[in-house]
């Protein structure tokens, strides 16, 4: 089976190519890339107008399977995923039960492979349970398929913990993905602290709290030579603190969601439970400073960090709402507007959606290059839709983005050279 | 002049003539309240639920008072705010009240917004009875009556508050009402209890709380409430009355004829001392008894009551 996409205008950072030119797939493989392709019996796809780029890569998902499949499963998730033009997702562990053993792995990889619509690549967790207490066995996590290890949604609050997960993981050359928050600063915080939360009443969580713990897991990592990859920087202090990391040469790397470079603490007001997440929204500067970063290299990837949670979760008083958006069906329009506000050149957003994350990981994707597999995904970027939060494929519904007005989509998603969604 | 509000969630949605109007209804209900035969029949025939998700004597009372007073039907319901994952959900249980049709729900829960998650979704008036650290309207306006009372006016005046600013609805909902009347808003206490921002509201913030009170009006004292504030805000309460309570000596820094105020229940001997609080200034009990009046205004008014007759 071919497919044979014509005359788009090809983005591939991995190998330096924004060309109009022809991508033939073939037995589930990228066979050729050039100008007048022709292939008798293949599928043709019309990209005229339109970016091919490799499949969009997200390595900040919740899957929420296994032990959460009312909020959301493999099939669900990777069906979002697939719409909003990703073909492949990287899974954190806080499952039930946590993906902190081989079993649990096999069982994500296998129900990804028999009923995903896209790769799918879990990652283990860092300490048994996520309770920060002792090490996941991170060699046979990584031998069953996981390729990197995080305690997303806790910080891993030991600092010795910290400091030996970093040796551990380094000659299995692990990544660590450290969701980076002082728990003890954080306290009862709901939302971002500051003039908003003055307003509304609620308990705020400083910047503090994110800064002072990337701080230390960056100091760690500089100090043990492990692999650090610092999740959903959300701060001006955060990206200043990698920014300056990376000058010294530290192994550290980061990611930003959409959220953070979109929106402000102001979503909150009105008390609007979609708008609350961890980490919180936070001020106009920090979204700059976010934006600064993506700009110039210090953040490297874009993820959602897309987080479902059930109606009942968020439709109750906002202190005891669950943190967390779906992304994935959003990301890419939100991106874009970085490319059309000239924070990022196209180019640059498409790396940092695709041979960027890849890397990250070290997952064999992100590239068109000949013989990889056929992840395609086809953007048409001046198509204008709006979001409706019912019809998003996600099980789970809560996007603070209901009613936006978006430019730009996925309209193919190609995984290995099948055809796994359409617009 | 008329009322447009089906809701009364805070002292933020209220403008100054809505705050006027409010104050002088009440003035008018307060002759009731001393009249042998307390009772009036303007909202016979409705009904009020009041909803109490935390604990609460003098403004459930107050409330319920109130209602009875204009020949309401009170129904008193005290609730737990209780988790997601236990008992019933406060959407739940709004629709069940609202089932039952009130006319009015008067609400007071622990979570800051829950009122307003309450008037989003069922079709009669909700009053907030205080929520979280958000908004205590009907305090802010039987303060703003009692000062009126004592003062003849607003405008002009200095008022300092002074306490536990961050987790104080009442001081947030003073601070919306009493600069809207034209008045000047001294906050002062310890560097925990200051949220960020509070001046961008229209605040004068202190740090020494002799300099917040002198040549006030009015200075009004908050509870610090031993429940809420955990071990981390304080080292000990007897520091806290030597830097931020009110004793005679520091009440001296005032105005000659400044009022103290506060809205109970009170700590004697930490915020305030007993000296203070049974003193001549201390106009405490008249806050208490121009709360019934307050909510009776309120009541009657959101129930659209200016047709009705008094």
């Amino acid at each position: 089976m071919s497919i044979l996409i014509k005359g788009g205008r090809i983005i591939d950072p991995a190998n330096d190519i924004d060309d109009t030119l022809d991508l033939l797939s073939k037995d589930g493989k990228i066979a050729k890339i050039g100008k007048n392709l022709d292939a008798t019996g293949a599928t043709v796809i019309d990209a005229s107008g339109k970016l091919v780029t490799p499949g969009l890569i997200d390595i900040h998902v919740h899957l929420r399977d296994p032990g959460y499949e009312y909020k959301e499963d493999i099939v669900s998730g990777t069906r979002s995923a697939a719409a909003g033009g990703f073909t492949s997702v990287a899974c954190m562990p806080n499952t039930s039960p946590i993906n902190d053993n081989k079993a649990v792995t096999l069982y994500i990889r296998n129900k990804a492979k028999e009923e995903g619509m896209v790769n799918v690549f879990p990652i283990g967790s860092i300490s048994k349970g996520l309770k920060g207490e002792t090490l996941s066995e991170m060699g046979d996590l990584k031998d069953a398929g996981c390729v990197a290890l995080s305690d997303d949604g806790k910080p891993v609050c030991n600092g010795e913990i910290m400091r030996r997960a970093l040796e551990y993981a380094r000659p299995f050359d692990m990544v660590l993905v450290s969701h980076a928050e002082d728990l003890s600063l954080v306290g009862e915080g709901v939302m971002n602290d500051g003039f908003v939360a003055t307003e509304l009443g609620l308990k705020g969580i400083p910047w503090v709290a994110e800064d002072a713990a990337t701080a230390r897991d960056v100091m760690l990592a500089e100090f043990t030579g492990g692999r650090l990859h610092v999740a959903h920087v959300s701060t001006k202090g955060s990206v200043e603190i990698v920014r300056a990391a990376k000058k010294r040469g530290v192994k550290v790397t980061c990611e930003a969601t959409p959220h953070h470079f979109i929106l402000t603490e102001e979503a909150v007001r009105g008390y609007d439970t979609n708008a609350k997440m961890n980490p919180p929204l936070r001020t106009a500067e920090d979204v700059a400073a976010v934006r600064q970063g993506l700009a110039d290299g210090t953040i490297d990837a874009i993820v959602t960090d897309h987080a479902p949670h059930h109606i009942d979760e968020k439709n109750v008083e906002f202190n005891v709402a669950m943190n967390g958006i779906v992304g994935l069906e959003t990301s890419l329009p939100l991106s874009l507007r970085l490319v059309n506000e000239g924070v990022l050149t196209l180019k640059e957003m498409v790396a940092k959606m695709t041979c960027a994350p890849a890397r990250i990981l070290g997952i064999p994707r992100g590239s068109l290059e000949v013989g990889a597999p056929a992840d395609v995904t086809v953007i048409d970027p001046d198509l204008s839709w709006t979001v409706e939060a019912a019809k998003l494929k996600s099980k789970s519904k809560n996007t603070p983005f209901d009613g936006w007005k978006m430019k730009g989509a996925a309209i193919c998603t190609i995984v290995g050279g099948k055809v796994v969604y359409q617009r | 002049m008329s009322f447009r509000h089906k809701h009364i969630l805070g002292t933020e949605q209220l403008s100054k003539e809505d705050i006027e109007l409010i104050l002088d209804t009440a003035e008018s209900f307060k002759e009731i309240n001393s009249r042998e035969i307390k009772k009036v029949p303007t909202l016979r025939g409705k009904t009020i639920v009041n909803l109490f998700y935390e604990a609460s004597t003098r403004t459930r009372t107050s409330f319920e008072i109130a209602g009875k007073r204009l020949s309401a039907d009170t129904i008193n319901m005290t609730a737990s705010a209780s988790s997601v994952t236990k008992g019933e959900t406060l959407e739940d249980t709004a629709k069940n009240i609202e089932a039952m049709k009130p006319d009015i729900i008067v609400m007071r829960h622990s979570a800051s917004g829950a009122p307003n998650y309450l008037a989003e979704r069922i079709s009669c008036s909700v009053i907030n009875a205080g929520d979280g650290a958000h908004e205590h309207p009907s305090q802010a306006l039987l303060d703003l009556l009692t000062i009126r009372q004592h003062k003849g006016k607003l405008a002009g005046l200095t008022v300092a508050i002074v306490g536990d600013i961050s987790h104080s609805r009442v001081a947030r909902s003073d601070l919306y009402a009493m600069t809207k009347m034209g008045m000047t808003v001294r906050l002062c206490g310890p560097g925990t209890m200051v949220p960020p921002g509070i001046e961008k509201l229209g605040a004068k913030v202190y740090t020494d709380m002799d300099e917040a009170i002198t040549d006030a009006d009015v200075v009004m004292m908050l509870r610090i409430q031993l429940e809420r504030q955990g071990k981390t805000l304080l080292p000990t309460l007897r520091e806290y009355a030597r830097f931020y309570g009110l004793n005679p000596t520091r009440l001296a820094l005032a105005k000659k004829d400044a009022i103290v105020m506060h809205p109970g229940p009170l700590n004697r001997g930490v915020e305030i001392s007993s000296y203070v609080a049974d003193g001549e200034q201390s106009v405490i009990l008249d806050q208490v008894e121009n709360g019934v009046a307050v909510r009776m205004a309120l009541l009657y008014l959101v129930a659209g009551g200016e047709h009705a007759e008094v």
